[in-house]
């Protein structure tokens, strides 16, 4: 393992800025916009965020896996010391499969039809590590049974659309693990499958996790995906982190009311039924346009007028290690005072 | 004829849904369900095997088939026991002409086809692949020869180099070759976009191996469904070209030739009707087989996606 010059450890993965703009004939999308995060060995980290936020296109801006046109992608992406940003795709190939991997989200579209599902998981052996066809299959069988596929030796001669939907995510991450990888992607593992699965598949991971000493980065828009599963949490909102923190800080303290809103919109248990589910209203915000002000203002229920017009910057809080991007966090006075002008408001109209 | 045969599928799958037959479903539908398919096969196979074979049948015992050029009887004779199909305009035996007539629908259907599936699926691959300015040059030369009129294009490169088998199988593959690229163009640019080519690239597989690997199984088989169908375009191509007489030279029979041939016999006398009528129903027959199958093929592979 490499130190940094001041004796501590580097961390795995250590990203600085990272822009991630699309050139479009209607002009540049900025999907990524200036996010900074890092992660330590062994350690996941939960990216959340809705739709468009920009999970998905950071995770893949991270790997280099985004098309090479029409792309701009400035800042730094450090992996284990290494700066990965400018590498070009045939550098990039050392470290695909063999240090950082990919779940996708949907095992449907991203095992291929028309192959076998133990050529799938070998060609990588075969391909990046070396290994003899028949290495490769025996070393296979094994992975196939790590991530909890019944008859492995009979699975590996099927096609994936033989199987379910949770086995085929199961060989997806199989596939993945295959090369052994020391940095996990999982991109929305858990979405397209039954919820009766989801449980199983992010526990198979957090397994194969600890087994293995992997980081992950686990993308999802499900607040209760990460809340027990991550040792940190990164709130992301148009292309922009507005909170981070480690997880058990984020959920006793949130500052964001971007992530409680979030919060807010899971279905809870304990609330009595047909209560009314809370959503966030609005859209998020077109990435055409260069904002002005915080992003989450327009739909913020607490926004003032310097929210619209002056951007917050990404500051610790008195927990350390907690940040966040917000002039009135929740819990501040200004904070407390447009809560009492909701409610009353509320009430005049009528109440809900 | 095809239009029922969805219906007896559905009906017989439906009836073998029990727990001990669910497993192989397929080998226990029955043959009737499959006729559409079954007829075609089988006739696609003895023209094929008829027009392979057709120097040598001479040699099996029992099978009478006569040069294509002989004179065997009186002319215009109408189908008998002796003569199958009867005879043509000079009396020769339409049956065997028939025979060897297939030989330059098999060069032209299967040839030409496969030359421009070949030269078209790896244009189309490669432009809906790599995208940019490859895709620019090789997409605009497809556009460029679909936008000449098919039948000129065909007629004038035959005219220029001379109407032999070989120029008229080259004429027809240049015509097809745009098509091909652009169905497998469309189906590449499809493919391309899937999460499994980007997770092949994500475990390290470089482009050669992810466009053979990933991509081209998945494009070969519409592109495959999709050339059944040209087959059939190009045979009835060379009836267009024999129309304007500039098919094989005869003797040779083609289809086409024994069509236009007789056609000019069917003005003044009617009654001799067989000679173009029956070639016509061959080409018919052919053709609509073709696209039974090329049909049934794009279904089966439908199907397996949909089943995904």
């Amino acid at each position: 393992m490499s130190l940094s010059s001041n004796g501590r450890e580097t961390p795995l993965l250590e990203i600085q800025n990272v822009k991630t703009h699309f050139r479009t004939k209607r002009g540049v999308v900025r999907a990524v916009d200036g996010v900074s995060l890092t992660l330590e060995r062994g350690r996941t980290l939960g990216v959340v965020g809705e739709s468009g936020s920009g999970k998905s296109i950071l995770v893949r801006s991270i790997m280099g896996l985004l098309p090479m046109r029409n792309i701009v992608r400035e800042g730094s992406v450090r992996f284990d010391g290494t700066e990965l940003l400018h590498l070009s795709r045939n550098d990039m190939r050392d470290y695909w499969g063999k240090e950082m991997a990919i779940i996708f989200q949907d095992p449907m579209t991203a095992l291929n039809p028309v192959m076998k599902v133990g050529k799938q998981i070998t060609e990588g052996l075969i391909r990046s590590l070396g290994m003899s066809k028949s290495d490769a299959f025996a070393n296979a069988e094994k992975l196939m049974a790590d991530v909890g596929i019944p008859e492995p030796t009979r699975r590996l001669n099927e096609y994936p659309h033989q199987l379910s939907g949770g086995m085929r995510q199961r060989v997806m991450i199989a596939v993945a693990l295959a090369a052994g990888p020391r940095l996990l992607f999982a991109d929305e593992p858990t979405t397209a499958l039954d919820v009766t699965v989801q449980a199983q598949i992010l526990d198979l991971l957090a397994a194969q996790q600890r087994d293995r000493n992997m980081s992950m980065i686990l993308v999802t828009h499900d607040l209760g995906v990460v809340a027990g599963r991550s040792d940190d949490i990164a709130v992301m909102y148009a292309g922009r982190i507005v909170e981070k923190a480690p997880t058990r800080s984020l959920f006793a303290n949130m500052k964001m009311p971007y992530t409680e809103a979030l919060l807010r919109s899971i279905p809870r248990l304990d609330q009595p039924s047909h209560t009314r589910l809370q959503s966030i209203s609005g859209l998020p915000p077109n990435l055409l346009v260069q904002s002005v002000g915080c992003r989450f203002a327009a739909r913020c229920p607490y926004a003032v007028e310097r929210c619209r017009v002056e951007e917050p910057a990404l500051v610790e809080s008195d927990v350390p290690g907690h940040f966040y991007a917000c002039h009135y966090p929740v819990g501040s006075i200004e904070w407390q005072n447009a809560q009492d002008r909701l409610t009353t408001s509320s009430v005049v109209a009528g109440g809900h | 004829m095809a239009a029922p045969a969805p219906e007896l599928i559905s009906l017989t799958s439906a009836n073998e849904i029990s727990p001990t037959e669910v497993v192989t479903p397929r080998k226990k539908r029955r043959w009737r369900g499959q006729l559409g398919t079954v007829v075609p096969v089988v006739w696609i196979t003895l023209v094929t095997l008829g027009a392979l074979l057709a120097p040598w049948l001479n040699k099996v015992p029992g099978i009478r088939l006569l040069k294509y050029d002989k004179i065997v009887a009186k002319k215009g004779l109408t189908p008998s026991a002796k003569h199958w199909l009867g005879t043509d305009e000079i009396g020769r035996s339409i049956l065997s002409r028939l025979i060897w007539g297939g030989r330059v629908a098999l060069a032209v259907g299967i040839v030409s086809v496969l030359v421009a599936l070949i030269v078209g699926g790896f244009i189309g691959l490669i432009a809906g692949y790599y995208r940019g300015k490859i895709e620019l040059v090789l997409m605009t030369l497809a556009s460029t020869i679909l936008s000449f009129p098919a039948l000129i294009l065909v007629l004038s490169i035959v005219a220029f180099l001379g109407n032999n088998l070989r120029n008229i199988v080259a004429a027809i593959a240049i015509v097809a070759i745009p098509a091909f690229a652009r169905q497998a163009y469309a189906v590449t640019l499809a493919v391309s976009q899937r999460e499994y080519v980007m997770a092949a690239r994500s475990l390290g597989a470089k482009n050669k191996r992810i466009i053979i690997r990933e991509v081209l199984p998945n494009v070969i088989l519409p592109l495959s469904a999709y050339a059944l169908v040209i087959t059939a375009v190009a045979i009835v191509a060379e009836g267009g070209l024999a129309f304007l007489g500039a098919s094989v030279e005869r003797p040779t029979p083609s289809w086409g030739t024994m069509i236009n041939d007789g056609r000019k016999l069917l003005v003044s006398d009617p009654s001799i009707w067989h000679i173009s009528m029956i070639p016509v129903a061959c080409m018919f027959l052919t053709v609509l087989s073709l696209n039974l199958i090329g049909d049934r093929v794009r279904g089966l592979i439908d199907g397996k996606e949909s089943k995904l």
